[in-house]
């Protein structure tokens, strides 16, 4: 018999973040953020240009320092700790590989500042450079590389350390659409391979929903949702979230009973209740455009116009005008020979009360 | 039909024969400058220091090496002075510049322009005025040796004029804005991320120092110290003013062998054997910092 029990299924967190917060004179770019983030993610931070997720990611590595509140690494707070002496390693946006020395020494910088020398070194460092695809580069400078080669001698030079978490501020921002696609992927992978943390800085939701398995949604310095690109998508919190993750219908209404809200024309339409979450008045509800079908058969109903139509292929988009708003649908052409309606026809629209959900009114809306 | 076929064929010829000629004819003035201004006069000095005769009697071209066997036996002690000299001032102009040039790259916020004309303010003066200034400061009399005398560093009828430290102080300060300049701007040029790179990959601040930013500034430090070393040799100013004849350097016997003795031959062949002096220098220092690694 023994008393000492192991605790259930320990989940070993290696960033938190307490109420972070920091201010440049009279910029709040982060305010008062509380994360957790669990070893072995791949965490990704979302959200528009200037929203404070490179000031956020520059916390964690120690190169700005917090107006207000705490950062530990594991269980160690490290607020106050100069960025070389945290575990962690950045990937720069503009890669910043030092121009003087060769791809091997970019590689190797860190390891000897650990005092790893001689064949362990060459080692680690040929071992990384194999991790990344780029064998036989390493006597090359930088400036001899290409911008995506560039951008993995940087994840090279990072990840050779075996940093507790790896830093990314939009390491693909600067590739074309192709080979960002490609190392989303190469990226993925690699992080299977390490199994290290990975946070990454992006403001491309599609990339963020690509990699991720845990995506934090930040709007001018908050938090506004935490969780995955699943939830993010299905059940997004905030009138934000989901128009900046994939594209949302989002009409007005009001709350008139458990599990049921009235459309501004009078319309009445059922809802989950446990989305309503106990709220009452004004709220949004929201339809994500392919969970609508055109016709009747599901139980809520709207009647509308078609506004306009478009063909893409493998799906058809159309903007419905209806007393609720316009609201855009998005049919799969899955069946041979479907024809499109055309501007002008009225129709039914209906969908399936589950796929609904309500948020807050997004701001300046009456 | 053909007609524009042919004529466009032929502009297309001529603009590339354009292009391939482009080069030269930027190449073109600075080329003519140079000729005119500089290898005319070095074919007439070339040909100067091989003659021998005196203004009286004129001067004939004789092939007389004889002159630069004597520049260097005669005047060997004012050459080794010269590269002396420079080399120190050169050495202690690097030393008070590089704190300065870094502090004003990197702390120097929006005040940078600022400090940079405070650096070359002194330019605003005549060379020969900021000299004589220095007379004035390092004088007997002056408030310097007064302190100094004080504190016993020097005797107490010590002094400083008329000494070589006053010699190399005086050329370390007349030329400390030819090596501020060109340290701020390969300074200046450092990107910032690639400190927080190295600060990332744990390296200190005297370690990023040390592999990042000495290393990106060399070519600053490359420049700046041939920019104060090789006017520095030649300077004759500094040596006349705060120095006395024991203290005279290769530019000052060159100066009274042109301007008052007129022995043009021997001063021509003085110029050379410095000019071959320098680039030997030159030279070596090249080849001891490299320059494949300056520019890598
Ligand atoms: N050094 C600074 N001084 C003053 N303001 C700053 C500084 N750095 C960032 N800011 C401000 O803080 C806010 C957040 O900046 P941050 O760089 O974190 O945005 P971001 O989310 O990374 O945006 P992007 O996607 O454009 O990179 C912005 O409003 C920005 O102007
Ligand atoms: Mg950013």
């Amino acid at each position: 018999m023994t008393a000492i029990t192991a605790p259930p299924s320990a989940t070993v967190v290696d960033v938190r973040l307490e109420r972070l917060t920091k201010r440049f004179d009279d910029v709040v770019a982060v305010d008062d953020i509380s994360l957790d983030i669990e070893h072995g993610r791949f965490f990704a931070l979302l959200g528009p240009s200037g929203c404070g997720k490179s000031t956020s990611l520059l916390m964690i590595g120690g190169f700005e320092e917090p107006t207000a509140g705490r950062i530990y690494l594991g269980e160690r707070d490290v607020s106050g700790l100069p960025s070389y002496k945290r575990d962690v390693n950045t990937v720069f946006q503009s890669y910043a590989l030092f121009p003087h020395l060769s791809i091997f020494e970019n590689v190797a910088f860190g390891l000897r500042r650990r005092g790893t020398r001689g064949d362990e070194l060459k080692r680690r460092v040929l071992d990384a450079l194999e991790l990344v695809g780029l064998s036989g580069l390493e006597r090359r400078r930088p400036r001899q590389l290409s911008g995506g080669q560039q951008q993995r001698i940087a994840l090279a030079r990072a990840l050779v350390n075996h940093p507790r978490v790896l830093l990314l501020d939009e390491p693909l921002g600067a590739l074309d659409l192709k080979l960002r696609k490609q190392m989303q992927l190469e990226l993925k992978r690699i992080q299977h391979e390490v199994g290290i943390t990975f946070v990454h800085v992006t403001h491309d939701q599609e990339e963020a929903m690509t990699m991720a398995d845990q995506i934090v949604v930040m709007n001018s310095g908050r938090i506004e949702q935490a969780g995955t690109p699943t939830d993010l998508y299905e059940k997004p919190a905030t009138a934000f979230v989901a128009s900046f993750v994939g594209v949302s219908n989002l009409l007005l209404a009001t709350v008139s009973g458990p599990g049921q809200v009235r459309l501004s024309e009078g319309t009445e339409v059922s809802v989950p209740a446990a989305t309503l979450a106990g709220r009452t008045g004004e709220v949004a509800i929201g339809i994500r455009p392919e969970k609508i079908r055109l016709g009747a058969g599901e139980l809520n109903v709207l009647a509308g116009t078609v506004a306009e139509s478009a063909y893409i292929g493998v799906s058809t988009q159309y903007i419905v005008d209806t007393p609720a708003g316009s609201v855009s649908v998005c049919v799969q052409n899955d069946r041979p020979g479907a024809t499109a309606l055309a501007a002008g026809e009225r129709l039914t629209l209906s969908w399936d009360p589950e796929s609904t959900f309500a948020v807050e009114p997004p701001e300046g809306t009456p | 039909m053909a007609a524009v076929g042919h004529s466009g064929r032929l502009a297309g010829v001529v603009r590339g024969r354009r292009r391939r000629l482009a080069p030269y004819l930027l190449l073109a003035p600075g080329m003519a400058w140079l000729v005119v201004f500089f290898i005319v006069p070095m074919y007439y000095l070339a040909t100067t220091s091989l003659q021998h005769g005196s203004l009286e009697i004129g001067y004939t071209f004789s092939w007389a090496w004889s002159n630069y066997a004597d520049a260097i036996t005669t005047y060997h002690t004012q050459f080794l002075r010269s590269l002396e000299y420079a080399g120190i001032a050169t050495a202690i102009a690097l030393v008070v510049s590089y704190p300065l040039a870094y502090w004003i790259a990197f702390r120097g916020g929006r005040w940078k322009n600022l400090f940079l004309l405070l650096v070359i303010a002194p330019f605003f003066v005549t060379y020969l005025i900021r000299t004589l200034a220095w007379e004035t400061i390092l004088a007997d009399g002056g408030p310097v040796v007064g302190i100094l005398r004080d504190i016993h560093v020097l005797g107490p009828d010590g002094r400083l004029l008329a000494t070589s430290s006053a010699v190399i102080a005086g050329i370390t300060y007349n030329f400390l804005p030819f090596m501020v300049l060109p340290l701020y701007v390969s300074l200046e040029q450092i990107d910032a991320r690639l400190l927080d790179a190295a600060h990332d990959l744990y390296a200190s601040r005297p370690w990023s120092f040390l592999r990042v930013t000495l290393p990106l500034s060399l070519p600053g430090v490359f420049a700046g110290t041939l920019l104060t070393f090789i006017p520095a040799t030649g300077d004759f100013i500094n040596a006349q003013l705060l120095g006395t004849p024991q203290q005279y350097m290769i530019g000052n016997v060159i100066q009274s062998k042109f301007l008052q003795l007129t022995d043009y031959p021997q001063a021509a062949a003085l110029s050379f054997v410095l000019m071959a002096a320098i680039l030997v220098a030159v030279l070596a220092y090249t080849r001891l910092l490299g320059t494949e690694r300056l520019t890598g």
